[in-house]
């Protein structure tokens, strides 16, 4: 019997899960748009590159028909939820085995059976998705699920899709990439149209491989004479090229994902730069010409449609520190020096600040100036300094010796954890989700959550103690006894009238854990404040 | 009555004055099983089955041990004390405790399904049952052994296909014994790892009939082990020692593979859910056919099944244990 699409697409995610290795993947993905039925293949690669279909009913409701179907009561639910970390697997897991074998269709079918039903009556919403439940296998019954919840958690990125894509269909990535981006329904789109090859286009956008820079171990004077080093600025944003060729503008991420439609502003550059130059920079989110806090461009591309009131409240600058391609020329051989004389010319003829700024070098005549220009990087809403050899030629990949990224230290704070929560993917069933308390007299204050920075062993321990000296016994949060004391880091500090403490911190994270350090030593509020009123401005 | 209090040594019986899986030192042990959470170093005298004795003397040495058959009775001050199969791995017991007529079951760690070598679990009537409920969340339903050692014996197939040993990880006790046969179908030479030989060879000593298994030593050749199939317990996964095998795969059996994060968390290529703890409706199944007006749920989900129970009409309270720890394996010799 042949399989049906969606059960071909139940046993993708099942290989796609069951490894950690990049060519397994590859080779499933591949494997996948060989034999899966054509409509099928355009879904997946929509569900693989954000255009989830539009949610048609709520957790809460699932969870309800779920109970109702099983007969479990709410709470029991709940905990098994937690515990999952993963509705759609929950309900997997509880429907009893359907040991009917019903005959399953194609993943197209159950996408589009429930667009149709987006409107209906929740009665109809009901009857349809609950009549799944008691027809397919369990893993069918997961991947069913996770078409209403979303968020499949498979570790594929785009790029590893469209590689995969590529070598199914024997064209080049970059021209899949730009295939798939941009604006296109799954409903309509045929894979042949999606892929085909007969246009021959010659593909404008393609981007250069980044040169990337190791983090600075050493002190900076072992680098040598500073005249032969330029220091920039290392921006908070998204490193990206902006290109211009065949009088298009195209932007893509270091992730290799064409975003060009993410940043509509740098369509207003299309006149104003030269046909066929490569920029590389950062891209940032700018008020009058000077950078905005990361998070702000982080709400914004989490969006798949830009509003109008986030293109006014965030616009989008590009810092320029490179220059790739000129004149239709790759000029990466170039020494930098000669490169950032045309990338100035460039920039300066474009004259559009408010989009297009040079990330101007700094200067500094010894290493003990740069060292204390650093320190000021926080107030530059910068992450430290970058030092590039002058005379460098702009490689490929992660490379040592000319390009160094000199980030400044994190703030740190110690602090005991007081509340505990069961993570979520690999973290199931274990609780690694964590808020931490400062001292206010003879209070605890929670002013963070952090849920990284700590080894798999380590978590472990943790989990131990948060199951041993746990308060509550329901719900997902556990209060325990505050006694773990952790040192957090974190990038930023903002006053916010949300948060108890009065205070929001940028990426925090556990820098380790003090088991040096008893609840008596921790930081109090007050410190708290006077790193505030130092760096929250 | 309560016929066995809960104190910080372990589960203790006043009148009879004895221990039951005690996790501190004690004069009188009663011990359920050999794993280590339950079997610990250090007390006077062990009381337990037959085939656990040998399983004892392999991890706790020689000490003073009184071995019993299944439904023999022996007495302390009075209090009749006996063991009843408990299907968890071989030898494991549920201890019944009676006292002028009041009847105290304790589990151990149990599974209700047949497994083919340990001997199956014995519903055992009482007033209370003192139950574990490692998996006492209603995601956990296991299928049947058959359909699982298919899974492993197809999984074994591939592996040979593509050229790539195949590694299970399995507790050297009771896991590791009970896969040998879904393994010996798919492949004439079983390797294992040093801890899982040692208990085989004790309970091979011990009159059970076991398929055949090979030691891996530091002699064993890499032309030796291409395309092997080897057991080796979970202390010995990502460890340099499963080099030698390269290029290998990685199948974990245990209960916990139910879900997917904790499979993605254990970085195993596949997952074989395997457990020899009883599942959801195990557990509730064991406890009805107790007929105990009272149940205390100790290592596990304990809140939440003692909850459930309550809701139930069953009169059920939590109890903190020192069981549940992972199963220490030794990393004795290779």
């Amino acid at each position: 019997m042949n399989k049906s699409g969606l059960q071909l697409f139940a046993d993708l995610i099942r290989e796609l899960d069951s490894s950690t290795k990049t060519n397994d993947k590859l080779f499933a993905l591949g494997n996948y748009f060989a034999n899966a039925p054509m409509p099928d293949r355009v879904w997946v690669i929509a569900l693989f590159s954000g255009r989830r279909p539009r949610r048609i009913v709520g957790s809460t409701q699932l969870q309800i028909w779920c109970a109702a179907e099983t007969g479990l009561p709410d709470w029991l639910l709940a905990e098994c939820y937690h515990t999952v970390g993963d509705l759609a697997e929950t309900i997997a897991l509880l429907m009893p085995e359907n040991t009917h074998t019903h005959q399953t269709l194609d993943l197209s079918y159950y996408i589009e059976a429930l667009q149709k039903i987006e409107k209906e009556s929740e009665e109809t919403k009901r009857s349809f998705i609950v009549s799944q439940w008691h027809q397919l296998n369990k893993d069918a019954l997961f991947v069913f699920n996770k078409l209403i919840t979303g968020g499949f958690r498979i570790g594929i990125s785009q790029k590893m899709m469209v590689n995969a894509l590529a070598a199914s269909v024997q064209l080049d990535p970059s021209l899949i990439a730009l295939r798939i981006s941009g604006k296109w329904d799954p409903v309509t789109t045929s894979f042949e149209t999606l892929l085909s090859n007969d246009l021959q286009q010659q593909d404008f956008s393609k981007p250069y491989p980044f040169y990337l820079a190791h983090a600075l171990e050493e002190e900076p004077i072992n680098l040598g004479n500073i005249n032969e080093w330029q220091a920039e600025w290392k921006w908070d944003g998204i490193r990206g090229q902006l290109i211009k060729r065949n009088g298009e503008i195209y932007v893509w991420s270091r992730g290799e994902e064409l975003m060009t439609d993410k940043f509509p502003e740098y369509a207003s550059l299309k006149n104003l730069l030269p046909d066929g130059i490569v920029l590389d920079g950062e891209i940032i989110p700018t008020k009058n010409k000077q950078p905005l806090p990361f998070a702000l461009l982080q709400t914004r591309i989490s969006r798949k449609n830009i509003t109008k009131k986030q293109l006014e409240e965030v616009p989008i600058s590009f810092f320029a520190y490179d220059l790739l391609e000129w004149q239709h020329e790759d000029i990466r051989g170039w020494p930098l020096e000669k490169r950032a004389v045309l990338l100035e010319q460039i920039i300066a003829t474009a004259n559009l600040p408010e989009r297009l700024q040079l990330s101007t070098p700094i200067e500094a005549n010894t290493w003990e100036e740069l060292i204390a220009i650093r320190n000021d990087s926080r107030s530059m809403f910068a992450e430290g300094l970058m030092l590039k050899r002058k005379n460098s030629i702009y490689q490929v990949g992660r490379k040592t010796g000319d390009w160094w990224k000199w980030k400044i230290d994190p703030l740190t704070i110690d602090a005991v954890m007081i509340y505990a929560q069961k993570g979520h993917g690999r973290r199931s069933n274990l609780y690694t989700d964590y808020t931490f308390a400062v001292r206010d007299g003879d209070k605890l204050i929670s002013f963070t959550k952090a849920y990284s920075g700590l080894t798999d062993k380590e978590f472990i321990q943790v989990d131990d103690f948060v199951k041993k000296n746990a308060v509550e016994k329901f719900g997902p949060v556990r209060t325990v006894k505050p006694e773990l004391v952790f040192e957090i880091a974190f990038e930023g500090i903002a006053a916010s009238n949300r948060h108890k403490s009065g205070v929001a911190l940028r990426f925090p994270r556990i820098l380790r854990w003090r088991k040096d350090k008893t609840i008596t030593d921790i930081n109090t509020l007050e410190d708290l404040k006077k790193l505030l009123a130092l760096y929250g401005k | 009555m309560q016929l066995i209090e809960f104190t910080d040594k372990g589960l203790y019986c006043r009148v009879g004055d004895f221990y039951i899986d005690p996790w501190k030192s004690v004069p009188y042990a009663v011990i359920t099983h050999a794993h280590s959470d339950h079997a610990r170093y250090g007390s006077g005298t062990y009381l337990c089955h037959q085939l656990t004795k040998p399983l004892l003397q392999l991890r706790l040495g020689n000490n003073n041990y009184e071995a019993i058959a299944w439904n023999e009775a022996v007495y302390r001050n009075g209090v009749k004390v006996s063991l009843h199969p408990a299907g968890h791995i071989i030898g494991s017991s549920q201890i019944r405790v009676e006292y002028k007529g009041e009847v105290w079951v304790v589990s151990g760690d149990y599974k209700t399904v047949d497994d083919g070598i340990s001997t199956i679990f014995e519903p055992v009537r009482c007033n209370t049952f003192i139950t574990e409920s490692t998996f006492g969340l209603p995601i956990y339903q296991w299928e049947s052994q058959s359909t699982i050692f298919e899974q492993i014996g197809n999984w074994i197939l591939r592996n040979k296909e593509q050229n790539v040993s195949s590694v299970l990880i399995a507790y050297s006790l009771g896991k590791a014994q009970r896969i040998l046969h879904a393994v010996k179908a798919v492949t004439d030479t079983i390797w294992v790892h040093g801890a899982i030989w040692n208990a085989h060879q004790t309970l091979v000593a011990a009159g059970i009939r076991l398929p055949e298994v090979k030691r891996i030593t530091t002699e064993t050749t890499k032309t030796e082990l291409k395309n092997a199939v080897v057991i080796a317990p979970p202390g010995a996964d990502g460890s340099p020692w499963l080099k030698r095998f390269n290029p290998y795969t990685v199948g974990v059996c245990s209960g916990w593979m139910q879900v997917r994060g904790n499979k993605r968390r254990n970085n195993a290529d596949a997952g074989f859910v395997l457990s020899d703890h009883a599942d959801w409706n195990g557990l509730l199944s064991a406890i009805n056919a107790t007929g105990a007006q009272r149940v205390f749920v100790t290592h596990g989900f304990q809140s939440v099944l003692s909850r459930y129970l309550n809701e139930k009409g069953v009169e059920a309270s939590e109890v903190k244990t020192a069981y549940g720890e992972e199963e220490v394996e030794k990393e004795d010799g290779v």
